[in-house]
C-alpha cells in the first residue's frame, strides 16, 4: 500500500468520490499555489470503497464554498500543529463564479466573453443552480 | 432605481398599481400628456421587432417625452464590438429609461447591472418578454373586470411559446385561475412548468388536443403562432402549423363573452372571418400595449405619484 505522510499545517480534503480529485484541483485553482500537494486517488475506503483525498501542506486561505457545490458527502480538515483543529461543514453555495459556464447557445454569455458565469442555487433540495441571465439549469 | 427584466420582479400589488393607472391613462390621456416632458427613452433594438418598440415609442411620445434608439444590431456599436455592458454605460448618459431588445438570453438583465437609468426587457431571445405580460394582464383586467376565478385557453405551441409561459407564472399569482391547455403532444407545456409552478401551487389545468370541446369552459382563449424557428425539421412545422385555426365555427361553440386574445403577429391560426368577431380581442390587446408601457415608464421613472 502506499503511504502517504500527515501534514502540519493545511487541508485535508478526504472523502472526494473515486476518480474526482483532480477536478477539485482544478476548481480550487491548486495548480497556482506553490506549495506541497498531495492526491491520493482510489484509497481505500471502509464507506466509499474507494475515495480519492487531497492534501494540501501550508497555511493559506482557501475558498473551500466549491465543494460544498461539486460534492456535499467531502469532508475538509483544517490542520494546525499537526492536528485536526477544524472539520468544516459544507453547505450548497449560494452563487458559483466562474467555475462552470452556461451552455445555453442562446445565453448572452455565450457571445461575451468577459461576462463571469454566475449561477444561483434556486432550489436546495434538488441541488439545482440556474444561469443568474438566462435561468438555465446547469446539468 | 428599479428595472424590468423579469415579469414577476414586480410583485401583485405593484402589478395591480401598474393596471390601474394603465385604465386611468386609457380614460383620460390628455391628463398624462405631459408627465414625462424633458426626458428620454433609448430603444435599443438588437434585432428587429416593429411592433414592440413603435408601442414603446408610441408609448413616451404619448407622455410628452422623446425617443432615440437603434433597430437592429448592424446600425449600433454592438457591429463593432462594443459589449452590452458598455452600451448601456454610454446611452445612460444620453437618456433617462431605456428599453432593450435582444437576441441572446440575459442581455438587458446585464445592462442592468450596468445602468445608471432604469432598464425595460423589451424581449430577449426565448426567454422573458415581460411588456407583453403586462399587456396580457391589462387586456384581461380591462375587459373581463377581473384576474381572479377565471378559466383561461392557451392553444397553439405550448412548448416554446414564452409569452404563454410568461402569462401563467403571472396569472397563479391570483386566486382561482384555471388554465385549459390545448396543443399537440409534441408542443405541450414544459415539464417544469407543470411540475414547479401548476402542480407545486395546486393550480388546476387540463390538457387537451381538440379545441372545439373545451370551448364552452373557457372565459379566456389565448392563441398562439407555431413558430417556423423554434424547429429543426420543416417537416414537423407544415404537420404541425395547421393544426389549430380558430375560425366562425369553432367559435360557435364559445360562450358570448369569451375573449381571444393572441400576442400578434399571426400567420393563420386565427382566420380574418374572426375579427368581426366581438369577442375577438387581439387588436384591443395591441392598443393596450402602449398604455402599459406608458404606465411602466411612469413607474420606473417614478413620476406615477402626485408630488
Amino acid at each position: 500500500m502506499l503511504s502517504i505522510s500527515g501534514i502540519d499545517e493545511g487541508y485535508v480534503i478526504d472523502h472526494i468520490q473515486a476518480g474526482r480529485s483532480m477536478d477539485i484541483y482544478k476548481y480550487l485553482k491548486l495548480e497556482k499555489l506553490d506549495c506541497q500537494i498531495a492526491i491520493i486517488k482510489n484509497a481505500t475506503s471502509n464507506k466509499m470503497g474507494k475515495k480519492d483525498i487531497i492534501k494540501i501542506q501550508g497555511p493559506m486561505e482557501l475558498d473551500l464554498d466549491i465543494l460544498g457545490f461539486i460534492d456535499n458527502n467531502i469532508t475538509v480538515n483544517i490542520i494546525h500543529g499537526g492536528k485536526i483543529v477544524e472539520k468544516k461543514n459544507l453547505t450548497l453555495p449560494e452563487t458559483v463564479t466562474n467555475v462552470i459556464k452556461c451552455k445555453n447557445p442562446r445565453c448572452i454569455t455565450s457571445i461575451e466573453q468577459e461576462i463571469p458565469h454566475v449561477f444561483k442555487l434556486t432550489d436546495a433540495a434538488t441541488r439545482t443552480y440556474r444561469c443568474i441571465y438566462c435561468e438555465e439549469k446547469f446539468k | 432605481m428599479r428595472h424590468l427584466i423579469s415579469p414577476l420582479d414586480f410583485s401583485v400589488e405593484e402589478t395591480n398599481h401598474l393596471l390601474q393607472l394603465a385604465e386611468d391613462i386609457e380614460k383620460d390621456p390628455k391628463k398624462y400628456s405631459q408627465v414625462c416632458k424633458g426626458k428620454k427613452l433609448a430603444t435599443l433594438f438588437y434585432e428587429p421587432s416593429t411592433r414592440t418598440r413603435l408601442s414603446f415609442e408610441a408609448a413616451m411620445l404619448n407622455l410628452g417625452g422623446s425617443v432615440l434608439g437603434f433597430s437592429s444590431a448592424d446600425s449600433s456599436s454592438a457591429a463593432k464590438g462594443e459589449s452590452v455592458a458598455d452600451t448601456i454605460r454610454v446611452i445612460s448618459g444620453y437618456a433617462d429609461i431605456a428599453a432593450m431588445r435582444h437576441p441572446k438570453e440575459g442581455a438587458p438583465y446585464v445592462a442592468s447591472i450596468h445602468s445608471d437609468i432604469p432598464v425595460i426587457n423589451a424581449g430577449d431571445g426565448g426567454h422573458q418578454h415581460p411588456t407583453q405580460t403586462l399587456t396580457d394582464l391589462l387586456t384581461i383586467h380591462s375587459l373581463k373586470g377581473r384576474l381572479e376565478n377565471l378559466t383561461i385557453g392557451l392553444c397553439g405551441d405550448l412548448k416554446f411559446g414564452r409569452t404563454v409561459h410568461s402569462l401563467i407564472n403571472a396569472l397563479v399569482r391570483y386566486p382561482g385561475i384555471r388554465f385549459v391547455m390545448i396543443s399537440p403532444e409534441e408542443l405541450r407545456i414544459p415539464t417544469y412548468i407543470r411540475k414547479e409552478v401548476l402542480e407545486d401551487k395546486n393550480i388546476p389545468y387540463k390538457e387537451v388536443e381538440v379545441l372545439e370541446d373545451v370551448m364552452p369552459e373557457l372565459d379566456i382563449l389565448y392563441m398562439t403562432r407555431v413558430q417556423r424557428e423554434r424547429f429543426f425539421n420543416e417537416e414537423d412545422y407544415i404537420r404541425l402549423k395547421d393544426r389549430y385555426i380558430l375560425d366562425t365555427s369553432k367559435m360557435k361553440y364559445a360562450r358570448e363573452d369569451m375573449l381571444v386574445l393572441h400576442p400578434l403577429p399571426r400567420v393563420n391560426e386565427i382566420s380574418v372571418e374572426v375579427d368581426k368577431d366581438p369577442r375577438a380581442a387581439y387588436f384591443k390587446q395591441a392598443k393596450l400595449g402602449v398604455y402599459a408601457r406608458m404606465a411602466l415608464i411612469m413607474i420606473l421613472l417614478e413620476v406615477d405619484k402626485p408630488c
